[in-house]
Formats: C-alpha cells, structure tokens, sequence
C-alpha cells in the first residue's frame, strides 16, 4: 500500500499523457508556473495548442517560404545552435553568408570585378534590410548637407503609398518624413512621374518597389531613373534611388533577364530582397546589396575582427541563428541559376491557371498583372450580395486561407482577395482552390445577402421611410465602410507580406 | 553539363576501346558496370520507350552506335548512379561569386554544405558565449514543426500570437512589474537584446523628447549614461538613432558603472541611465538599487525625472531564481523597462530577446504599430518583421515545461559549475580570478604573470583540444588587464567542467615548457627603444623572488608593468579584438 501510494505519486511517467494532472490543469497565462512537468507532457500540451493555428502550406496570404527540402531542414537543425555574431567561432557560416551577398549582388547586375567582394550583409528580413538602407541614405545626405552648409534636420523620402508597412516605420523611428505618391482607380502603384515631382533637395532617397504587395506589379524602375537623372541634372542635386526588390528581387532577374530595374540603372545604389521569400528559404532571412562602397557611410559600419581578417558588420540585430543563412546558400548552390528559374516559371504558370479559372466562373475582376510577382489578385464583379470578406471567411471552412483586404487611401474603395503562388503550391493545389472558390460563390449565391439587407435596413430607418434608390457606387461604398468596421477596424491594408 | 558528357564520353570510348580489344562478354561487364544500373534507374522516369533501347542494349551489343546514343543521353542526366564523393560535385570546387548555372542533386549540395561546415567550431564546446546550444529533442520537434510559421502573420496564427503575449506576462511577473494578476504587460519579443535595447532607448528618446518639446526646449542633443563595460549595441543604439553616449570609465579592480560616477554624468538632456544585471566582462551585477536611490535625490533637486533602463540581458533569468531578495527591477520606481534575452539563461537557441515597459505610459503611442488580431487589436513594436515564430513557441516550452522549480535548479547547477571552476583554477596558483561570486556564473581569470606566456596563448592551446575560451582586454583605462572568460551554460555538465579543468593544467604544463616566445620578441621589440627595459625585465624576477628593498625597486616593478602592456599590445596587434564584441 505504501509503497504503491509512493510510486505512483512521484512517477508521473506511468500516467498515459492525456490522463495526468499535467493536461487536466489548465495552465497559468500570466505565471511562470511553480513547478516543472515532464517534457512529454509540455510536448504534447503545446503542440496540440498549435494544431489551432492555420496551416502554414495552406496561408495563400504570404509570400514566406513554407516548405524546404527534407536535406535542407536537417542542415538547419544541425545549425539551430550556432550563433551567427560568433565570427570567430564559426568562420564557415561568415564565409557561406558572404558567398551569399557575392552570388546576389551579381544577380542584380552590381558593377563589380570577378574577384570582388560585393558590399551587403544578411538581416533578418527585408524590414531590418530597409532600415539599414535608409540609414545609410539619411547619413550620407546628412554628411552631403553639413558639408554643403545647410540645414539637415528635415529630410524625406519619396515613395508610392503601395508600400509595406515598414517605410512607414522606418519613416517614424528614424524621423524621416514620409511623402507618398498617392494612388489611384486602377493604377495601383507609384507613378514615376509624380514621385520625381516630389523629390526636393531634402529628399534622401525615392524607394521603388519591384513587385507591389497588393498586386505583385513592377514599378517602371527605368522610367524613374531617366525621370530623376534629368531632375539631378537641372537642380545638381543627386537623389538616389533605392529598390525594395522584396518579393520581385528573385523573380525579376530569372523571369525578365531583360527587365532592367537593379545595378545597371546608375541611380539604383541599394536595393534589399527578402531571402525568405522567392528566395526560397523559411521565415528569418533577407538581405541588403550597396552599389558600392562609397554607398555605405563608414560611420556605420562596425568593425569586428574574423579569424585575424577584419570583418565589417551593420545590423540593427546581434545574437541570431545562422540557419537561415546556411539554407540560403544551400538553395543558391543546389538550385543555381536553372534551378530557381525552372521553379519561378512553375509559379508563374500555376498564377495563369488560377488566374484562367476564375476568369472562367465570370465572376471576378482580376487585378493583378500577367508581369510581375506570381500572384493573382482579384475582386468580385458584383460585391453588392456579397464581399470579398464573406468569400473569405469562406474559403477559411475548407482550409484555405486567402487575405482580403482593401487598397490603400485614394483607392480605397475596392477591396482584393490576393492568393500569393509559392514554390509549393502546385497545379493540383490550384486547381483544387478554383473548385473550392466555385464551391463558395454557388452557397454564397443560395444565401440572402446579410449585410445589404442589414445596411439597407439602417438606411430605411435613419432616413425615416425616405427610401431613395442609391447608386450602384454608392451601395458598394457602404457595404465597404461596414465590413471595414467588421472585420479590420483598425486593419493596416498594408500589413501584408 | 559539358563536363559530365565528356567524362561519360571517356567511359564510353573505355568501353569501345574494350570491344576492339575483346570478346562481347567483357563489354557487357564494362557497359553494366558503368551504366546498366542507370539504364533501369532512368527507364522508370522516362517510360517504356527507353525500356525498349535498354533491351536493345542487352540483346543486340554488337551495334556500338545504339550504345552510343542511348548511353549518353542516359548518363548524362542520371547523376544519382555516382557515389556522392565520386559525383563531379563533390570533384570541382564551387562558384563563390555567382549561382552556378545548373541545379544539383539535393543530396550533393547536402554533403557539400555540411562538410564545409565541419570546420566551424563545435557549438556545445563553444564556452565564450552566453546563448544556448542545447534543448530538449521534445523542443527540437516543437521548433522544427513550426519553423514555416512566420511569426508577424497573428491572423493566420492565432495561438502563437498568444503563446508570445503570455511569455511577455510571465516575464513581466517575474520582474515584479506592477501588473495585476490578470492585467496584461507591455513588453515584446524581439531576435535578441540588440533590437531590444534599441527599442527601449527609441522609446526613452521619444519620451524626452515630447517632454522637451512640451517644455519649449531644444531636444536635438539627448545623450544617454552607461558603463564602458556595456555591450557594443548601446554603441550601435547611439551612433544610428543619434543619441550621444556618455560612458562612465572602468579603473582596475572594478570592472562595472560606478553609480555615484554615473549620477554626476546625467544632465538634462540625459534620456536614461542604462544600468547592466550581469556585465558582459565580469558576469558582475550593477548596484541597481544605489543607482536608484541617487538617481532619486538628482530627480527631486533638478525636477527633471530621469529613468532607468536595466540591461538583464545575462542576468535577467539568473537573479530572480539565485538571489530573489536582490533589488534590481521594477520593484524600484526609477526602472522603466528592462530587456533580457531568452536566448542566453533563457535557454532558448539564438534568436529570441525580450524587452518589458513597467506601464503604458512609458511606451509612446506614436511608436506602436496597431494591426488587427483576429478581430481585436494587436498593438506592435518591432523592428523586424517577417521572422520565424519558433523561438517564440521553444521560450513558452521552457516556461512550462521548467517552471520556477526548474530554472531555480538549473541555475543553481550552473553557479556550483562555476564555483568548481573557480576554485580549480585558483588552486593552479596561476590565475587571478576576476569574477565575482555573485552574478551571473562565469569564470573570469587574468594570469598571475604573463611574463612567460599570455592569456591568449592559453586560448590558442586550448583550441587544440576543442575547447573555444575567449581571452580578450578589458575596455580602456582597465586595458592592459586581459582575461579569459569561461561561461557555465546549462550544458556544460560537471563531468565536463572537470574535463576543461585538466586540459588547462595540461595546457600551462605544456606552454611552461615552451620558450616564452612572446615575451622574448617583445623584449627584442623594447630593447630597440630602450635598453635598459630587456634588462630590467630579467633582473625583476631575481628580485621578486629576494624579497629584497632595494632603489632600484620601484623603477623594476614599474617596467615588469611596462614590459607587461607592451606584450598586450604586441597581442593586440596581432588579435586586434572588440573587447566589448562578446555575447
């Protein structure tokens, strides 16, 4: 008797998992508990909490890579623990991340010799890659305007307002002020001419985006460039141009060899690319390429010492994991220059079958454009029965997640639902997405139209029995305003990646 | 591509060659050798109509030309028939500057890139870093299943978004931070202390400045206090978000920010004191508390109100399992946010840091980013964004896993290392233990004499046996101190401490057997400039050992100190090291 009370009391390992106290308990949210529980118990109780989140290969919503290659993820296990600021302990890692920068900056075309050390470093996404550009912009016009004599505590930067959210931080955090180009109907990324009108000598750079986040179009880089070459020419100004090739950085240069949007327009002195997107490494990865050095204001740049070598550094993080980087170069080698386009073409495509199937149900607008980053962006013909928002919420009951969301000020009124196409979404997947939309337009057809009939109810009773018929317009802009008001209060129509 | 045909045209000529020479049984030796197997491997890929030319092949040899064709279209693509050391792969070096042109087989680019790693240093035996190299397998699994998870999609994943708010409360309970029992903190997860620090001193700039602004001040010169013993990020923090730093300097033999000192330097464009639990060079902790109780009086005398940022980057899991009656975080009132890093005694891999704000208040609006949450609001502020999630999820594992039992133990386990450590290398008589007993547990030792070999040479030795312990200088006005820094992580078990213990006796057994080959080329280096120093230096250790007081005392002593920073600087050179680079 004693001795059975005593043993079963302190061995918690003759418990099957889902009869000990460990998962009848609920655990604390606020509280580091007092005591420990086995490692299979804290196995289990989190990764059954996880099975709640979506499914990463079905968020149709992000450009971040989901799926690597099993040989790939081994790697990245066996590196989990390497810290990638221990130049000194882990020289390999320095040397593949450096080979990184060299094969990328050769990718965007930068005037460098065969031998040549391209200057660029590895952050943990395009954000920390950006601010890092910016940094450098606002330093070097700061140092142009103290030299010149003048006041340098006003600078802006130039963009279209289609830009991802972190301009905007970097644009506060750093006190730079932000000048959009606005957008408009149908024209949903920054015009080159507009923005060139907005460049004055406070201007520290203007940024354009390869591959725009709400309809994966190219800026017209080229255009911008001669646009600004003859301001700088007129003003003796000197405004660079920096491109946020984010997601468009490993499209471009296998889809559109042709293109000529990086190194080889004069203006364009840096440009950052997300490595965890078409870059085809999982989340944590992005980088930064300067034209040369003199783009790069030694100031900010942080000496360490590798392996007797000087090894410069410039990030705004210290301590991370080198995984990413090691499954960076891993991609490049095993891939190489056939390997990313062969898959670049698959995505694009896999977007033209999606794109065919849904021009094929009648119901949709698509506003994506057949150039650019492999994705389909498309809104209803006729939202006034139901919106984007309902197709959805929808989609979300078969497993899909597909964003919807509404274009920026200006063009705010139409709202997009945007499938982004990666490496791992195949033609089946695809196919089977189009059958599920077609799924959902039919019980979306057999049910009332809620929120008409709830709008049109408000109306009826504010306007007090005067039932005026309104406008096609009109009804869609009310519906717009009141699914906003539903669904993204306070939604940032960027805050997409 | 090119390459591979013409090696297969070798074999094939090999082949014909055979033909010419011998019977048919001899060719089809050499032809099933070297191909057959990628004959039947390719045929299921391709289909029946290459099935049909592999028959071909078997049956009618004598046609060489069939061979021909269907060999090389064969072979040319098949490259899994190689062993992968055999592959051309593995036989030409690789493109260091440009994507190669063709893809490779995954298993190839497998070996290659894990080869080349091989020659990194063994994490686990890496002892100059605080950041963890050893989990759970259950928390490997964790990681590896989330590790597609993208950690800024809250939307899309929901539950991890609330695993990393709960970590930020328990974090902020175990900091005391004034919060209700079901209040949620203010804090966030961040890749490491760099972004957290940055963060917190963007917030403390930004609330000088609307407080400055308010006033109708200039608010274009704040500055912010520390000790020079502080991490190379406050540098980082202070030369990109434009905010002088002030450090308090170092004198020998007290290795941490004075707080008196540190008090006098504030002004009334200081934006914070920053004040380190655990500093990087000595584990030691700051008196956070003395800081406080001056900072105070300051306050109350000048009517400006000042704050305290605690850097618990290495210490911040350690005091409040080790000394819980210690006063250092937000039960002081001046302390308005603390950051740590989950990856040191978190004991979560690199990438995961946390950096907590005492209320609200002390986090300008203007700075938070707000994007919706599954219908309710999700205020952030980073300066990342797409990242991984699963640091976030390994942090929650420990937690629950550990609880406050746990890291209570382990961390109890870590200092009885040290303390086992320390004494070892005292008892050796060779050393000068730096360290203090109090902190965060690592073993901090400057040679006793350095005459004969440095700390460095110690360090180089004891590569040789795996062990990665940094020597390095410590920051100005305590320069010519060197000292080798070993820390005690969770996985650095007894029997493995005992293990480093003997191979650095082996190690000064070894280098006191070696001429002192340093010192002797930096006496040469003294003789050129002054005659006398060479000398001197070989006179002092007769008298040192005489005990004698003689004139001529005083002027020797001096010069052993003298030959001594002169051998630091020679090492210097050689290894010119951020001091404060270390992690």
């Amino acid at each position: 008797m004693v001795l059975s009370k005593a043993s079963s009391q302190s061995d918690d390992s003759i418990h099957s998992t889902f009869a000990s106290r460990y998962v009848r308990d609920s655990l604390p949210r606020f509280k580091v508990p007092e005591n420990s529980i086995p490692k299979e118990a804290a196995y289990q109780i989190i990764n059954d909490e996880l099975m709640l989140d979506g499914n990463p290969r079905l968020n149709l919503a992000s450009f971040v890579t989901t799926w690597m290659e099993p040989e790939c993820d081994k790697l990245i296990m066996a590196s989990i623990n390497k810290n990638y600021v221990d130049m000194d302990e882990y020289p390999v890692t320095t040397e593949l991340q450096n080979r990184c920068v060299n094969m990328i900056a050769h990718l965007f075309n930068a005037p460098l010799g065969d031998g040549e050390a391209a200057v660029g470093v590895g952050t943990v996404g395009s954000s920390e890659a950006i601010m890092l550009a910016g940094l450098a912009f606002k330093r070097k016009w700061q140092n142009k305007m103290k030299a010149l004599g003048k006041p340098c505590d006003k600078p802006n930067i130039v963009t279209g307002a289609n830009v991802q959210v972190c301009w905007e931080k970097f644009a506060r955090y750093f006190e730079v002020e932000l000048k959009e180009v606005k957008l408009r109907d149908g024209y949903y990324v920054m015009d080159p001419e507009k923005a060139v009108e907005m460049v004055d000598e406070n201007t520290i750079c203007v940024a354009a985006i390869l591959g725009s986040t709400l309809n994966g179009e190219f800026e017209d880089v080229k255009t911008l460039n001669d646009l600004l070459v003859k301001k700088n020419q007129e003003t003796g100004w000197d405004t660079p141009i920096h491109v946020d090739a984010a997601s468009g950085g490993f499209i471009a240069p296998f889809l559109y060899p042709e293109l000529e949007w990086d190194f080889r327009l004069p203006l364009v002195k840096s440009i950052n690319v997300s490595g965890h997107k078409y870059g085809l490494v999982y989340a944590g990865i992005g980088w930064v390429i300067w034209r040369n050095k003199e783009d790069l204001p030694e100031e900010l740049i942080f000496h360490i010492n590798y392996l007797g070598a000087d090894q410069p550094t410039f990030t705004l993080n210290f301590s991370k994991g080198s995984s990413q980087v090691i499954a960076q170069y891993y991609q490049l080698i095993r891939l190489g220059y056939e390997g990313y386009k062969n898959i670049m073409e698959n995505c694009q495509g896999n977007a033209m079958v999606l794109k065919a199937g849904l021009e094929k149900t009648g119901r949709f607008n698509i506003v994506s454009k057949d150039n650019g980053v492999p994705l389909v962006a498309f809104s209803l013909k006729d939202n006034s029965h139901h919106t984007e928002f309902e197709v959805s919420d929808m989609l979300r009951r078969f497993g899909w997640i597909v964003p919807a969301y509404t274009m920026p000020p200006d063009a705010q009124h139409v709202t997009v639902l945007r499938v982004v196409i990666r490496e791992d979404f195949s033609r089946t997947l695809a196919e089977r997405l189009v059958m599920d939309i077609q799924k959902v337009l039919h019980d979306l057809d057999t049910l009332p139209a809620r929120v008409t009939e709830k709008m049109a109810k408000l109306e009826e009773h504010a306007r007090n029995g005067v039932v005026v018929k309104k406008s096609a317009i009109e009804v869609q802009r009310e519906i717009t305003t009141a699914w906003m008001k539903f669904v993204a209060d306070k939604k940032k129509t960027n805050g997409v990646c | 591509m090119a390459k591979s045909s013409a090696d297969d045209d070798d074999e094939l000529r090999r082949a014909c060659e055979a033909k010419i020479e011998g019977t048919k049984d001899k060719i089809l030796m050499s032809i099933r050798v070297a191909k057959s197997y990628g004959i039947y491997r390719k045929n299921w890929q391709i289909g029946s109509q290459l099935y049909g030319q592999a028959r071909v092949l078997h049956s009618s040899i004598q046609e060489i030309v069939t061979i021909m064709v269907v060999t090389t279209t064969i072979s040319d693509s098949d490259e899994r028939l190689h062993c992968t050391f055999a592959s051309r792969y593995a036989r030409t070096s690789l493109p260091r500057f440009k994507i190669p042109e063709g893809s490779m087989p995954k298993e190839a680019a497998y070996q290659i890139v894990n080869d080349e790693l091989m020659l990194d240093g063994n994490p686990r035996l890496n002892l100059a870093s605080f950041v963890t190299t050893w989990m759970e397998p259950e928390c490997d699994k964790l990681i590896m299943d989330s590790i597609n998870k993208n950690y800024v999609d809250m939307d899309e994943y929901p539950v991890t978004t609330e695993l990393q708010n709960r970590c930020v409360n328990m974090i902020a309970h175990l900091f005391h931070a004034p919060v209700g029992d079901d209040e949620t903190a203010i804090g966030v997860g961040t890749v490491g202390s760099s972004e957290a620090i940055m963060l917190a001193g963007l917030a403390f700039k930004r609330k000088w400045q609307a407080k400055r602004k308010a006033q109708g001040k200039p608010y274009d010169k704040p500055n912010i206090v520390t000790g020079a013993n502080v991490q190379v990020c406050w540098e980082k923090f202070a030369r990109y978000f434009e905010v002088e730093l002030k450090e308090v300097k170092l004198k020998e033999g007290y290795y941490i920010m004075d707080p008196a000192e540190a008090v006098d330097m504030v002004d009334e464009n200081t934006i914070c004191v920053a004040a380190i639990l655990g500093s990087t060079l000595t584990g030691e902790f700051e008196d956070v508390k003395l800081l406080n109780e001056l900072l105070t009086e300051k306050n109350n005398k000048t009517g400006w109100d000042t704050p305290i940022h605690v850097d618990a980057a290495s210490g911040g899991f350690i005091a409040p399992f080790l000394f819980p009656e210690l006063e250092w975080d937000f039960r002081l009132p001046l302390v308005k946010s603390i950051n740590v890093s989950g990856h040191k005694y978190g004991l979560v891999y690199a990438g995961v840091g946390w950096v907590i704000w005492r209320n609200k208040d002390d986090l300008p609006e203007e700075l938070v980013f707000h994007i919706n949450y599954l219908g309710s609001d999700q205020p952030t502020f980073t300066l990342n964004f797409s990242k991984g999630s699963c640091q976030i999820i390994a942090q929650y594992y420990q937690f629950i896993r550990l609880g406050l039992e746990g890291y209570k133990s382990i961390m109890e386990n870590c200092m009885e290392n040290a303390r086992l450590l320390r004494e070892e290398m005292a008892k050796t008589g060779r050393f000068v233990i730096v360290s203090k007993d109090i902190g965060v547990p690592l073993v901090a030792f400057a040679l006793k004499d350095s005459s004969r070999f440095t700390v460095f040479q110690i360090s180089e030795s004891l590569r040789r046996f795996g062990w990665i312990v940094p020597a390095y200088t410590m920051p100005p006005d305590a320069e010519h101190i060197a000292v080798l820094r070993v820390v005690i992580r969770e996985d650095l078990s007894h029997s493995l401490a005992e293990r480093l213990v003997s191979d650095i006796q082996k190690v000064l057994k070894e280098l006191d057997e070696l001429p002192p080959r340093v010192s002797t080329k930096a006496a040469h280096v003294t003789a050129v400039n002054d005659e006398e120093s060479n000398k001197d230096a070989h006179v002092t250790a007769v008298t040192d050992e005489t005990h004698k007081v003689n004139a001529d005392r005083h002027h020797l002593k001096k010069s052993t100190v003298e030959t001594q920073k002169e051998i630091f600087n020679y090492w210097r050179r050689i290894s010119d090291k951020k001091t404060s680079g270390v992690c």
